[in-house]
């Protein structure tokens, strides 16, 4: 399959099932819900050494709100609800209980049966040292702390509830700035998508993996298939005018939302085409026997919206 | 389908317990089941075809029409379905009600929404004392719902009230949140003395300083995030309460003799 000189290589991404929750950050103002925000998902790449994989989805203007202030909404991914729970309450109380004027709510409601209630504001509480105010509304419950500059409101719980991690595709392209140029663009088409978050830095991930290391205390290392300096000297996957691969990774609440980004995404990168140096598009997989979510690249550039 | 409907012959001498008289109880039964029913008065018990004429179908939505002040436990543990009363209604109005709605067009005597749990209770006259307060042997008074008054009430508003909403639009009497375990009270208008006596936790919400005495403390004026919560909370509730806009009030503590853990917010 070729788009507008783009190569769609006939293979797929394949992902895993993880748990997911949504907060709703808001503050005073947008600057300081995104700091809240840029704080709370900050080093959360990826699962490997940061617990969580963790990005903004979007902002919210203040009639989406609960406290009708200006907010954002952040989704937070894990390979397990016990590690999700730990995560949320450290950042929580470390990135939103600490940043001035900032509350936080519940980003995911629904059928008890899909969605488990998890803490938010449960154990910060308890910062207040006895000062903290319980208060119900709607049917739901919030806490007031009582802080220096003034209260700290924050909803009970939030929802937790089954999620897909490691979408991904690979960018080919005649050089590091065209295919920066390609990402950049990419990303911009993708964060219009709901429900998903490309968790790297500007989310783009320049060193993929391959499973596996000449070092035994290694249990990953560089994909030497993909990278355009040993081209010469490994079995490799680039031909002679790819000089700079980089992958954009999605994680997201279900597979049709990991779709409808990597339509985007790709779709956005393929208008870029071969005339801006564009070659290729792949996809990262591990032959299929790890993870149960398999996106096949060329189907979705075919079938999906 | 017209709403099954009692209407009182005449006004009784003696206090009649109209606690059967709920949807939940009456749904699946006929007319003459219905007029059937035994009611306590006193040490007698009447039949409600000798006290009301009963008419139409739909238990869920039950009307009391002609009522007065000597009909007592209307509504007592209704869970669901609409009971209306046009004219005053006795004590204990909503004693322990689980749900649904409740209305009352006119005056109520003391007692309501004691021991409430869930459900609303519109009261668009006057409530007397104790409303959503404990009764005598009873450790907490109302325990959640939402209650709204359109008038007056009178003394000990919210006394041990341990959950729910309890809005005001008028004047409460003395001793307004006195023991208040935990929820929140509104009262548009003024409150008598005693304010917030033994208040343990909770939130009183007033439009105008109450005289208070020296266990409530003074804690300033802030501008409080979650109360643009309660009052959005508020907001499609059918009282004056769904107009407040601003968030910034006067905090005051207390009571410091008890636990000193409830307030007192007068809306600047």
């Amino acid at each position: 399959m070729i788009i507008n000189g783009v190569t769609i290589d006939d293979t797929f991404a394949e992902a895993f099932n993880m748990r997911g929750t949504r907060v709703i950050v808001t503050a005073q103002n947008l600057k300081w819900a995104y700091n809240a925000a840029n704080a709370m998902t900050g080093f959360a790449t990826s699962v490997i050494a940061c617990g969580v994989e963790a990005g903004i989805e979007r902002e919210l203007t203040p009639e989406e709100t609960p406290d009708q202030r200006p907010g954002v909404s952040v989704l937070m991914f894990a390979m397990g609800s016990a590690v999700l729970m730990k995560q949320l309450e450290t950042r929580m109380g470390q990135c939103v209980l600490t940043c001035p004027t900032a509350a936080a709510f519940s980003g995911i409601e629904g059928d008890p049966e899909a969605v488990t209630r998890i803490g938010l504001g449960k154990n910060l509480r308890f910062f207040g040292d006895g000062y903290q105010i319980s208060k119900r509304f709607g049917g739901k419950r919030y806490w007031r702390v009582p802080v220096m500059d003034g209260e700290f409101l924050t909803e009970e719980t939030t929802g937790m509830v089954r999620a897909i991690g490691g979408g991904n595709f690979l960018v080919l392209a005649e050089s590091q700035p065209q295919a920066l140029a390609a990402c950049e663009a990419a990303i911009a088409a993708m964060r219009k998508v709901p429900n998903v978050i490309m968790p790297f830095p500007g989310g783009v991930v320049r060193s993929g993996s391959k499973v596996g290391s000449r070092y035994k205390a290694m249990i990953a290392s560089t994909n030497d298939a993909f990278c355009p300096t040993l081209k010469g000297l490994v079995k490799t996957e680039l031909s002679p005018e790819i000089e700079s691969v980089m992958e954009i990774v999605i994680d997201g609440l279900t597979a049709e939302d990991i779709s409808q980004a990597m339509h985007a995404g790709m779709k956005a990168v393929c208008e870029l085409g071969a005339a801006n140096g564009i070659r290729r598009i792949s996809a990262g997989n591990y032959g299929g026997k790890l993870g149960p979510h398999h996106f096949h690249l060329q189907q979705i550039m075919g079938g999906a919206k | 389908m017209s709403a099954l409907t009692f209407i009182l012959k005449t006004e009784p001498a003696q206090r009649i317990d109209l606690s059967p008289l709920t949807p939940d109880q009456l749904t699946g039964k006929s007319l003459v089941e219905i007029a059937g029913i035994e009611l306590h008065s006193g040490n007698r018990k009447l039949r409600v075809d000798e006290v009301f004429d009963v008419s139409g179908k739909v238990a869920n939505d039950i009307v009391i029409r002609n009522s007065c002040s000597k009909l007592d436990y209307i509504g007592k543990s209704m869970k669901c379905g609409r009971l209306s009363v046009i004219g005053n209604a006795g004590d204990y109005l909503g004693f322990e009600m689980a749900g649904g709605e409740l209305i009352v067009q006119g005056d109520v005597e003391a007692f309501a929404a004691s021991g409430m749990r869930n459900g609303f209770l519109h009261i668009q006259g006057n409530a007397g004392d104790y409303l959503g307060g404990a009764i005598a042997g009873d450790k907490q008074g109302m325990k959640g719902g939402t209650v709204v008054v359109t008038g007056n009430a009178g003394d000990r508003a919210g006394d041990q009230m341990r959950r729910g909403l309890l809005l005001i639009e008028g004047n409460a009497g003395d001793y307004c949140a006195c023991r208040m375990i935990a929820g929140t009270i509104g009262v548009l208008g003024r409150v008598g003395e005693y304010t917030g006596y033994g208040m343990r936790r909770g939130t009183l919400l007033l439009t105008q300083t109450p005289s208070l005495h020296p266990t409530i403390v003074d804690c300033g004026v802030h501008t409080l995030p979650f109360l643009s919560l309660m009052f959005k909370s508020f907001a499609s509730l059918p009282s004056k309460f769904a107009k407040i806009g601003s968030n910034r009030v006067h905090r005051y503590a207390g009571d410091i003799a008890i636990d000193g853990k409830g307030e007192i917010l007068v809306l600047q």
